[in-house]
């Protein structure tokens, strides 16, 4: 096993999902079978190997930084769940 | 039937007035509400807005004003594009109601050429697969047969066209999902060189690997969508500063002294007999033609795999952060912060979408960077070395663009079964290729996929292959049955 159920729980906190005990042990299983499955990448030596992050030789794109048109508030905040006084409205942070 | 033209034959009509934008927006409309009972390719039909659009291009046209080259054609949209003032789900009950307040850069550049949307397409949910299945609301039916998938992400897109429910379509393709659809339901679908097409307003699924591309009824379709949607946009500034050509220009041209390279890995054990059968037969058409074919290798095809399961997870797993219950899509009740973010995403994301978010997380955690997600990324180097080492003798890689033909609904379970699906396609997007898919011929009654991959920009010359091939072949435009009415086409 390369990954166990306790660091599953903990990847899910990461990434704010929430796992049933069902799940849980479900995506255990698959996650396991796919990490398994991606190990056969370190049969390659690719010690003086660079990283491919982007294929384009891009650098930073600038622009000048001029005021523009943009969404109003109104357009912006049309698909909040919950909006209030022109703003996104959230659960409490903070007891 | 009006339906069955293809993109080049309805602007020529609508050019010369013979029929006008209401009457084609008409004939998709009616093939819509014939067929899709059975299809299910749309999720969503606009079809007042479509007549709305239609009746603005007859006007305008009326009146003598210039008009776009698409202007009056009718199409359908993937529904990860976003669209002003049309909901954009991704195929999510986390953004089924999710209305986008501006249109994605293509869409806005279709509009502006005059094209006419009919409504927005089923897809695997934030295009994570590659059959339909994995949308949150149904399984969109494979044209040719429908107890079998039209193949994904952008199933929706190709069944769509397939079935003349929409002149021309447009998909995204992360690691195959417009190649591997346009292969299954008998259609041509072309993935651009990443950056050709502008990403602002798709919504992101693996950034350094999702473009969009047109999914058309033939060749010479797919190059006239290209040249619309192609070209540098401010708003993605990994969109390309490289002149876009008059695609259709490139299509006459001859094939006399092309060298295909056919990459032997690409025609492997797993690879279906009568699908290599088939493109065997297209090479050698190809060849007749008076190309060159010379049996090559690419050596780490193998790797394809891993390397895309481990890059797109991570990139996806990052991209789809935003869904958070905030500012737009399902929220789920709860009293705090954290609690409202995890039971927003887990009760309103699908469970292969979880599933991505979880392998991606891990490979981009704390201690597995460098085994997996810099592992990926310094094979991925490899893969597109290989690329580029075919690339400097040979014009066109000729490959099938699916190991098999459309399966059954249901009949996969197994994931890396169905992750299987993309070994052909992903190399192009690993090593940011253009690639197009065209029908060659059928297996068992069903559509197999011929895929020509070329060098960096060199979409012109992989059409022209492509138009070679489709000009010679006789397949041009065969229809699924369904389809077909009660007219046989050429």
């Amino acid at each position: 096993m390369k990954i166990t159920q306790e660091e599953v729980a903990h990847v899910a906190m990461l990434a704010r999902l929430e796992l049933n005990a069902g799940e849980m042990e479900e995506i255990a299983g698959q996650l396991n079978d796919i990490l398994e499955y991606v190990d056969k990448l370190n049969r390659l030596d690719t010690t003086d190997v660079p990283p491919t992050m982007h294929v384009l030789p891009l650098a930073n794109v600038f622009r000048e930084d001029e005021p523009r048109p943009c969404l109003s508030r109104e357009e912006v905040l049309a698909n909040a769940p919950e909006a209030e006084d022109g703003m996104f409205r959230i659960p409490p942070v903070i007891e | 039937m009006l339906a069955h033209l293809t993109v080049a034959e309805l602007a020529e009509k609508l050019q010369k007035k013979e029929v006008s934008a209401r009457e084609a927006a008409l004939a998709a409309l009616e093939q819509i509400e014939a067929l899709d009972r059975k299809i299910k390719a749309y999720i969503t039909v606009t079809a007042d807005e479509a007549l709305a659009a239609a009746d603005a291009v007859d006007a305008r046209r009326s009146k003598g004003e210039k008009l776009g080259p698409l202007a009056g054609v009718p199409m359908a949209l993937k529904d990860n594009l976003c669209t002003k003032g049309v909901p954009t789900t991704c195929a999510s009950k986390l953004l089924e109601n999710f209305i986008p307040p501006y249109d994605a850069t293509v869409v806005e550049r279709l509009r502006q050429a005059g094209a006419v949307m009919l409504g927005k397409t089923n897809l695997d949910e934030f295009a994570m697969g590659s059959s339909t299945e994995n949308s949150a609301f149904f399984t969109t039916r494979n044209p040719w047969d429908t107890a079998r998938v039209p193949g994904g992400s952008s199933g929706g897109s190709a069944a769509a066209v397939a079935a003349d429910e929409a002149y021309f379509a447009l998909g995204t393709d992360t690691g195959g999902s417009i190649r591997q659809p346009a292969a299954f339901c008998g259609v041509v679908g072309l993935k651009p060189t990443y950056g050709r097409v502008s990403r602002f307003g798709a919504v992101a699924f693996a950034s350094s690997l999702d473009q969009i591309g047109p999914m058309t009824k033939d060749v010479r379709d797919c190059a006239l969508v290209l040249n619309v949607i192609a070209g540098l946009d401010e708003r993605d500034s990994t969109s390309a500063d490289v002149e876009v050509s008059d695609y259709t220009a490139f299509l006459e041209e001859d094939i006399r002294r092309m060298k295909l390279g056919i990459p032997k890995e690409y025609f492997a054990a797993g690879v279906n007999s009568e699908v290599k059968a088939a493109v065997r037969k297209a090479i050698d058409l190809l060849v007749s033609l008076g190309a060159e074919a010379e049996e090559i290798s690419l050596p780490h095809t193998e790797y394809g795999i891993p390397v895309y399961y481990l890059i797109a997870p991570a990139e996806a797993s990052s991209n789809l952060a935003r869904f958070d219950g905030v500012r737009y899509g399902f929220r789920a009740e709860a009293d705090n912060l954290l609690d409202m973010y995890r039971k927003t995403r887990s009760q309103g994301l699908g469970s292969e979408v979880k599933r991505r978010i979880m392998l991606g997380t891990y490979a981009l955690s704390s201690g597995y960077y460098d085994a997996y997600y810099l592992k990926a990324q310094k094979v991925r180097t490899l893969i597109k070395n290989d690329f580029d080492r075919a690339f400097a003798k040979y014009d066109v890689l000729v490959t099938p663009t699916t190991p098999t033909v459309a399966f059954q609904v249901g009949s996969v379970s197994d994931l890396l079964t169905m992750y299987l699906n993309d070994i052909l396609t992903i190399g192009a997007n690993l090593a940011g290729l253009p690639a197009v898919s065209v029908p060659c011929g059928f297996a068992g009654g069903l559509p197999v996929g011929l895929q020509f991959i070329g060098k960096p920009f060199a979409e012109g010359t992989i059409l022209r292959a492509a138009y070679a091939y489709e000009q010679n072949s006789g397949l041009r435009k065969s229809k699924p049955p369904i389809a077909a009415g009660g007219e046989r086409h050429e």
